[in-house]
């Protein structure tokens, strides 16, 4: 590498920065930093606020009950939303009474000749929402369920009891850290969300700003300004300055996409009074539960908190910004090349698809991953350099080796290196090339030149 | 003494060959014509001298010395491919590329304020560059071009997209270059440019070359013995002797007769000539770049 002994700090610091300043200081870079969190919060809050207050948005239902088996007077009770009628009426009669808009609804219930109906009607001429069904059915279960149990002979009472012993499996992690041992409470949902979470973030940064460097690459060619450029520098400073600069430009973004969500999540909790997320899921969850599920679930929440507690955050943070500015580096090289190889976007496309295939892979498997976080499966793809920024994230929640995210990063450098001397040597002759289309037996022969 | 020295250049493109042993000597401060057709190798040779491709064998000396890269600071090149980004201002950018070409960015924006003044294109300043005519646009890449005072110019067809208005400040503003101490490499197809500004010029054709010399001494070598000669006989009509072949004759409405006579000799020719009447005018028609270019590359083929 006989350039890089001539590389002046000066110029390529020079690149960078018009690099980062020109994106930065772009109306849409603002627009996107700033409305994306807004979107991811909207996207985030809205179901849980709706679901709460969805009632409030219906008008209420008045169903009218016409039980020729006589078992369910009085057994459906009045929520928010709907309230019940009990009819003596002929069902037909009521079913008129619909028609014409007196009753949202009526619930027919025909008597059977063994006195314990199990199937009933609903006619209406809106559709009814199902928590009103279901709302319904678990009604008419309960009763008919109480009515067996009474034919038998048996207290419901005892069986309820019996039938509410709640089973807690606490998943506990034998670890060693330090020489000692740890065991750690894990809880699967927790980790698998966090490590998809990282995952898709990883995944859509590379495409996003490695992307940048590809359209870049092309706006310099397409300028004509790239020949201009290139008699001052380095076609490889030209090619660091940017995917450095574009690098920043992420990073700066990434910051500010932290500090704008934690700012938007403290109001909107503040706003909806709701003390934090996992309790606004308990708010959704005692609405549909009884009273012993709700000390259940309030066990499930200290188990989470345990388990949250447990992951090493600070370590995910750190192999997060590894992993984002490794897997970065080597796609953005792989993209300045290929934009270096095309006289225009329509063009790279033939390019960019073999590029990206392993990063879709690795997306594709991110589930299997996430189930089995230590096959071998995982763990290759989590060495391999092309796949390892997606399948590490999707395991690090699980807690990983320092060795093998060790060697992993280190593979990956190494490859970012080696790649980034191809995507240089292929960068300098592309550049210069017009008016062609290149095909890929061409570009290998750039290698040699 | 020589400022530019090229030594038996070659280069290759997997088995195309573009340069074949070429060498060249460039004067200091002098304006150095670099012709050929398309493809020709002009482009690749001043890839060379820019230090943007290596050769395959052969030697680049600039002031004695071999190219090094910091020389980039005082080479300024003009390509023919051109372009600045559409999106940024114009100051900024012309800027950016004095940074780039070491400048610091004080003396960059002092210089470069100066030259927008020159120019008239002050009021640009904070204007996109896509806001801008070809004309203004080529106008900045001129300035950006020579605003670290480099002592090598390379200019790749400067005049294409310039108005004849502009055509001529460009080329006052060569001429002083040169004045102030620059060496000048002009790549052209504009032969009227070429008789016009180059000392020197080197005729390349399919990465060989087949010309080098001073503008007048190649004229001179390829003469073709024409003359054009106004002649207002004593009697009716005059006698070209043998040995003269005349490629035109005609009458003017003064009685005058116009010839265009090649001679190998043409003081015996005037000799003659002077008996039979008055010679009125008397010119050696030279040829001109373009048939020599044309020539050359056409029997080359």
């Amino acid at each position: 590498m006989k350039t890089l002994k001539h590389l002046k700090p000066m110029k390529i610091s020079i690149i960078i920065q018009r690099e980062y300043l020109t994106r930065v200081k772009k109306k849409s870079f603002l627009i996107i930093t700033f409305l994306t969190p807004i979107l991811f919060a909207a996207l985030m809050f809205l179901p849980a606020i709706l679901m709460v207050n969805s009632e409030k948005f219906e008008e209420k239902k008045v169903i009218a009950v016409c039980d020729e088996s006589g078992m369910f007077k009085g057994k459906f009770e009045d929520t928010d939303a709907n309230s019940f009628l009990y009819l003596d009426q002929d069902f037909n009669e009521v079913k008129n009474l619909v028609k014409e808009g007196v009753y949202d609804g009526v619930l027919y219930i025909p008597a059977t000749e063994l006195n314990i109906p199990t199937n009933a009607e609903i006619y209406s001429k809106i559709p009814l929402p199902i928590t009103l069904t279901s709302h319904i059915k678990s009604s008419m279960k309960q009763v008919i369920e109480h009515q067996k149990l009474l034919a038998f002979g048996i207290d419901p009472d005892i069986v309820r009891s019996a039938m509410s012993t709640a089973i807690t499996l606490q998943t506990v992690r034998m670890d060693e850290v330090n020489g000692e041992e740890v065991e750690k409470k894990s809880f699967g949902e927790l980790e698998m969300m966090l490590g998809l979470f990282l995952a898709v973030i990883i995944y859509f940064a590379i495409f996003l700003f490695g992307g940048q460097v590809m359209r870049g690459v092309i706006e310099e060619k397409t300028n004509r300004i790239i020949e201009v450029i290139i008699c001052s520098v380095k076609p490889f400073e030209l090619m660091m300055g940017k995917i450095v600069g574009i690098a920043l430009v992420g990073l700066t973004q990434f910051v500010l996409w932290v500090v704008l969500s934690f700012g938007i999540y403290t109001i909107a909790t503040m706003a909806t009074g709701t003390p934090d997320l996992l309790s606004s899921g308990t708010v959704m969850t005692e609405q549909i539960s009884d009273v012993q599920q709700i000390t259940q679930d309030n066990e499930m929440i200290k188990d989470v908190m345990d388990v949250v507690n447990s992951i090493n955050f600070s370590a995910i943070l750190w192999s997060f910004l590894l992993y984002f500015i490794g897997g970065y580096l080597l796609y953005a090289a792989m993209f300045a090349a290929t934009g270096s190889a095309c006289d225009n976007e329509t063009d790279s496309q033939q390019f960019t698809l073999p590029i990206s295939a392993p990063m879709i892979l690795s997306i594709i498997f991110a589930t299997t991953i996430a189930n089995a976080p230590n096959s071998s499966l995982s763990i290759w793809l989590s060495m391999i350099p092309f796949t390892s920024p997606i399948a590490m994230m999707l395991r690090i929640p699980y807690g990983v080796p320092y060795w093998q995210i060790g060697v992993s990063l280190a593979i990956l450098v190494l490859t970012f290196i080696l790649f980034t001397w191809f995507a240089a040597k292929i960068y300098r002759t592309g550049i210069l090339m017009y008016g062609k289309k290149t095909s890929w037996k061409e570009i290998f022969k750039w290698l040699k030149y | 003494m020589n400022y530019l020295e090229i030594n038996n250049v070659n280069k290759s493109y997997g088995n195309k060959k573009v340069l074949d042993g070429i060498s060249i000597s460039v004067p200091k401060q002098s304006i150095y014509g670099l012709l050929g057709p398309n493809g020709a190798g002009k482009t690749t040779l001043i890839r060379i001298i820019n230090q943007i491709t290596m050769p395959d064998t052969g030697q680049v000396l600039l002031d004695g010395k071999p190219l090094s890269p910091d020389d980039v600071a005082i080479i300024g090149y003009l390509p023919e491919e051109r372009g600045l980004y559409k999106k940024m201002k114009v100051g900024e950018q012309a800027i950016y590329l004095a940074q780039l070409k070491g400048l610091d960015k004080n003396t960059a924006d002092k210089r470069l304020r100066r030259w927008f003044v020159k120019f008239g294109i002050t009021e640009w300043w904070d204007k996109k560059v896509e806001e801008l005519s070809k004309g203004m646009q080529q106008k900045v890449q001129f300035i950006v071009t020579v605003i670290h005072e480099p002592k090598l110019l390379i200019f790749d067809e400067p005049f294409s997209g310039f108005d004849p208005v502009n055509v001529n400040l460009l080329k006052k503003e060569i001429l002083q270059l040169r004045e102030d101490g620059a060496t000048i490499l002009f790549s052209t197809h504009n032969m009227a440019s070429v008789e016009e500004l180059c000392d020197n010029i080197m005729l390349i054709n399919k990465g060989v070359k087949i010309l080098e010399g001073g503008v007048n001494e190649i004229k001179q070598q390829y003469k073709t013995h024409k003359y054009e000669m106004v002649i207002r006989p004593f009697n009716e009509g005059i006698n070209i002797p043998e040995g003269h072949t005349i490629l035109d004759m005609a009458d003017d409405r003064n009685g005058n007769i116009h010839i265009t006579v090649q001679s190998e000799n043409a003081n015996a020719l005037i000799k003659n000539i002077l008996d039979e009447g008055e010679l009125i005018s008397y010119n050696e028609i030279l040829p001109s770049m373009n048939d020599i270019f044309i020539n050359l590359v056409t029997s080359n083929h």
